[in-house]
């Protein structure tokens, strides 16, 4: 009883500890970025690292999210003989949640886990220590720089998603099945709205691209400087960006759409 | 040279990106059909409007020629008090009245103007004063039953 007891309370303080360490980081992050601006390309290598490599990725997940879009859409709606709504709901439904969502969750695989590692064994080969020893600041250098690229990429990965997914479900509706082409965009375009729906997705990407590339910079920094702890933290990055992508989207829908 | 190409790719990745969204606001949202002309506001008030919505359109023969701006509820009167906005180009007599409309079936309802025969035109703020509210499908049923059964009833006598 008494060590349950005891494994409460510590698990309590170190959740404490670990929430403010992760909020001074990102404080000093955000403040030592000011720098950043004068160089420039330490951004703009991190962006064609986190952005450009996974822009294939993206493009093709959202080419086969818009297929299955249309797919699954026009045997539902056909039942209500309402096939003309086929480009509304696949571009509510893209430019709303599975855009931005589903791209975080590709995001916080294919550059989360690169990220964390990156720093881990960074971190591992002691050159964040080394880097301090020659008074440069690790999180200004290091850090901040891919968590700005993160920021960036997130966003115009999402719209490139969505777009993409749209002219997918636009290939599968119209061109293969047979849905009334001019319906197709005639009903998508009364029923998107550029603020509501178009802005909105945006918003919610430069929100999941925060949290993940936080996430991912923070559990590198923070990991054992061992092979195992690199193991973990990347393992752990895919867990948490995850799942807080999925509730932080609970609560953006709720919030925006209520 | 390596970072003069690595610029230009990142360079195209944000244009993409940035052409991604233009497409999402214009092909798939309705930006395009966002209209800058200059509009005057026209009063109506309806019995019953039924499921129309703010920014439903208002046609005249069919055109899209202005948007409901605002719907309030009058409690003087007991009427719904809805604000078009009406496009400047287009002049409509005095005595135009105004329906509210279903496209389709089921579809979503719209402001259909009639225009009259009035020598002077609509001016900013005036009120069209004849009227049709929109047809409420329970209310139709619930007459089309009653009337059926007081056929039975007479049948009987």
């Amino acid at each position: 009883m008494i060590g349950f007891v005891t494994a409460l309370g510590r698990w309590t303080r170190e959740t404490i500890a670990n929430t403010g360490f992760a909020a001074r980081v990102l404080f000093e992050i955000v403040r030592s970025s000011g720098g950043l601006l004068r160089r420039f390309r330490l951004i703009t290598t991190q962006i064609h690292f986190i952005g450009n490599y996974s822009l294939l990725l993206i493009a093709v997940s959202g080419l086969f999210v818009g297929f299955v879009l249309g797919l699954q859409g026009y045997y539902t709606l056909n039942k209500y003989g309402s096939e003309q709504a086929l480009g509304l709901l696949v571009a509510l439904s893209l430019t709303r949640e599975l855009g931005p969502v589903v791209t975080a969750l590709l995001f916080a695989g294919r550059a989360g886990t690169s990220l964390t590692a990156e720093i881990g064994l960074m971190k591992a080969g002691e050159q964040l220590s080394a880097m301090e020893m020659m008074a440069v600041n690790p999180l200004q250098r290091v850090l901040a720089p891919r968590f700005w690229a993160g920021v960036i990429a997130m966003p115009i990965l999402a719209a490139i998603f969505s777009a993409v997914g749209i002219f997918g479900g636009y290939i599968v509706g119209v061109q293969l099945i047979g849905v009334d082409e001019g319906a197709f965009w005639s009903q998508m375009q009364g029923g998107v709205d550029v603020w509501n729906d178009v802005l909105n997705g945006v918003l919610k990407s430069v929100v999941f691209g925060i949290a993940v590339t936080f996430i991912a910079v923070y559990q590198g920094y923070q990991s054992q400087p061992t092979p195992e702890g690199v193991a973990r933290a990347t393992t752990r990055t895919v867990v948490m960006a995850s799942l807080s992508v999925l509730w932080l989207d609970f609560l953006l829908t709720a919030l925006m759409f209520s | 040279m390596q970072k003069k190409s690595l610029d230009l790719w990142v360079g195209l990745f944000v244009l993409l990106g940035a052409a991604a969204l233009f497409f999402l606001a214009m092909k798939a949202g309705n930006l395009s059909s966002l209209s800058f002309d200059k509009t005057y506001p026209v009063i109506t008030r309806f019995d019953n409007i039924g499921g129309l919505k703010p920014r439903a359109p208002v046609k005249s023969a069919g055109v899209v020629v202005g948007r409901v701006a605002a719907i309030n509820f009058d409690d003087k009167t007991y009427q719904a008090t809805v604000t078009l906005e009406l496009e400047q180009k287009y002049k409509f007599p005095k005595d135009t009245s105004a329906k509210i409309l279903t496209s389709g079936l089921l579809g979503e309802q719209y402001i259909g103007l009639e225009p009259g025969g009035d020598t002077q035109n609509l001016a900013a703020g005036d009120r069209i004063t004849m009227t049709q509210s929109a047809i409420v499908l329970e209310n139709l049923i619930s007459q089309f039953l009653f009337s059926k059964a007081s056929e039975g009833k007479d049948d009987q006598k």
